[in-house]
């Protein structure tokens, strides 16, 4: 039987932002973010937004792709993609979803984009006043757990707990992003660096997570241009290349009340071994990683599942001076990440790992041919990809 | 006397009544959880058929409050409006060793600054709140004596 693989078979070639805000900020409607952030990355792809004929999602965006098209005035409109799940667990995911449309002929030039305008709509870490709850929430909200700091907070502290893991861990995870925002004028923690100190002076949101272990709340939007490898070089950036993607989450994952055989999981456990088996590659190849922070406990958990460190090792290798680019160990969250550069619920990463290998970032590690974007952990499903350049082929 | 402040959300029974034997029990005292009649499996939280066997035949059984602390965290950021000013408050996700290692979120009883530890014994207490509109009553845990 032939080989069933994304392997090679379709490229990212353009990139697009809007400004960064802080939550509530911003001054345009979150469709108006949309469209920027889309007509953004058809700019850099060197692309005419008609051309766009697919769009790829996740987390239930509001932005329908219909109305995107319409508005755009898109020829067509063939694939219109929505990832399962909430948080940011579908960001790989909605890059490989476009990537397979493109892959089997149901898609030309594909769009993944996230537009999140969190003052506009609900707060992901506000819960909303009175009322009842049925179902699964029934049996957690009424003893004051709401949001996903304290939902995962219970996670990293079993983990923990099973491994001897010290705060510093996690400490050093929060501080890596921190220091990578500081050279990244889009960041919104530019110019406002992180110090141990001040780390372990900040208040507890729920144990074993500080204010500084916990991502930003942002309104923003970010956009992904791919199309097939044939057309790559067409256009006028260096490709980069999908070289795997893997999306899911272990057995029984989602069985109420925190009943999942795996809790104490970043969900990754039988999903990062397919990324590896289609990459053709190991946590050892990889140059630069974007680990997504919705908190720094979900980072470590995320990075032991897929092999870059063992849990027993987490003390020693977690220390700010091996996760820094362009020197360390493991170059990690080179833009500042969820927690210092924007929540973009994890986009800015999959950006961020096409400009490593573009060799254009504002933390620049030298040669960067392989990078790795693990999209947001200990939700269900997650997912994770492996972007190359042209020399992984 | 509740351990949280009154206006967090009340449970309530979910539409399709899979979840009515547990919250009725809980009014009565008693603390039920779903095992498979064909297999034995434990399960919990309530589905309509057993994971392990897909036996239709689920039945509702009282278990003794007795349990382990798996899992907790400290909550200090009041993220709801009932809770803007109380302060701490400890959650526990605890293990049902007599029922299949089954795991139940609820609130610590006692000093919210008290130190935690996974392992402990806890005693499962019942929490009537009579006044809600629907009453309901919710099973907390404190350190077993």
């Amino acid at each position: 039987m032939a080989e069933r693989s994304l392997r090679g078979k379709v490229a990212v070639i353009g990139i697009g932002e809007t400004t960064y805000y802080k939550h509530s900020q911003s001054p345009d409607p979150e469709f108006i973010l949309a469209l920027k952030a889309i007509l953004a990355a058809c700019e850099d792809a060197g692309i005419n937004p008609q051309d766009i004929d697919s769009f790829a999602s996740y987390s239930n965006d509001r932005n329908d792709p219909s109305r995107i098209s319409a508005a755009l005035g898109c020829k067509e409109l063939r694939l219109s993609n929505m990832q399962w799940g909430g948080g940011g667990g579908g960001g790989a995911a909605a890059v490989g979803n476009a990537a397979a449309a493109i892959a089997t002929g149901q898609a030309e030039i594909a769009v993944v984009y996230r537009a999140l305008a969190q003052g506009q709509f609900q707060r992901f870490g506000q819960a909303q006043a009175g009322g009842t709850v049925a179902g699964d929430n029934a049996l957690i909200n009424p003893y004051g757990i709401f949001v996903p700091a304290q939902r995962f907070a219970l996670k990293i502290m079993r983990y923990m707990h099973d491994h001897g893991i010290k705060q510093e861990a996690l400490r050093a995870l929060a501080m890596a992003s921190y220091h990578h925002a500081q050279s990244n004028p889009r960041a919104v923690m530019y110019g406002r660096p992180l110090t141990e100190e001040a780390y372990d002076a900040s208040r507890w949101i729920s144990e074993p997570y500080h204010l500084f272990d916990c991502c930003q709340e942002n309104d923003g939007a970010a956009a992904l241009i791919l199309v097939s490898a044939e057309r790559a070089k067409d256009f006028k950036n260096k490709p980069a290349y999908v070289l795997a993607v893997a999306q899911g989450s272990d057995h029984r994952n989602a069985a109420r009340s925190f009943n999942a055989p795996e809790f104490a999981s970043a969900s990754f456990g039988p999903v990062a071994p397919h990324l590896w088996e289609m990459a053709k590659l190991g946590p050892k190849d990889v140059d630069v990683l974007q680990s997504y922070e919705n908190f720094t406990g979900g980072v470590l958990m995320s990075l032991t599942e897929h092999g870059f460190v063992k849990p027993e090792e987490c003390n020693e290798f977690l220390r700010l001076e091996n996760l820094l680019a362009p020197t360390g160990k493991l170059p990690l969250n080179t833009s500042g990440g969820n927690l210092a550069e924007c929540y973009m619920h994890g986009l800015e990463l999959q950006i961020e790992a096409v400009r490593q290998l573009r060799g254009t970032a504002t933390s620049q590690v030298p040669g960067a041919k392989v990078a790795g974007v693990i999209a947001g952990p200990m939700v269900t499903p997650v997912s994770t990809m492996i972007l190359g350049s042209e020399e992984t082929l | 006397m509740s351990y949280l402040p009154k206006g967090l959300p009340a449970p309530v029974t979910e539409t399709d009544k899979l979840d009515a034997p547990y919250w009725a029990g809980t009014r009565e005292g008693k603390l039920r959880v779903q095992r498979c009649a064909a297999c034995n499996t434990w399960q919990w939280g309530p589905e309509w058929l057993c994971h392990n066997c897909r036996s239709w035949d689920m039945r509702w059984v009282e278990v003794e409050g007795k349990g382990k602390i798996w899992t907790w965290t400290r909550c200090w950021h009041p993220v709801h409006p009932a809770l803007k000013g109380h302060g701490p408050y400890i959650a526990v996700l605890v293990e049902l060793p007599n029922a299949g290692n089954v795991r139940m979120l609820g609130n610590l009883l006692g000093d919210p600054e008290q130190p935690v530890r996974i392992g402990a014994p806890v005693e499962a207490v019942f929490e009537p709140h009579d006044d809600a509109a629907t009453p309901y009553t919710l099973v907390q845990w404190k350190l077993a004596t």
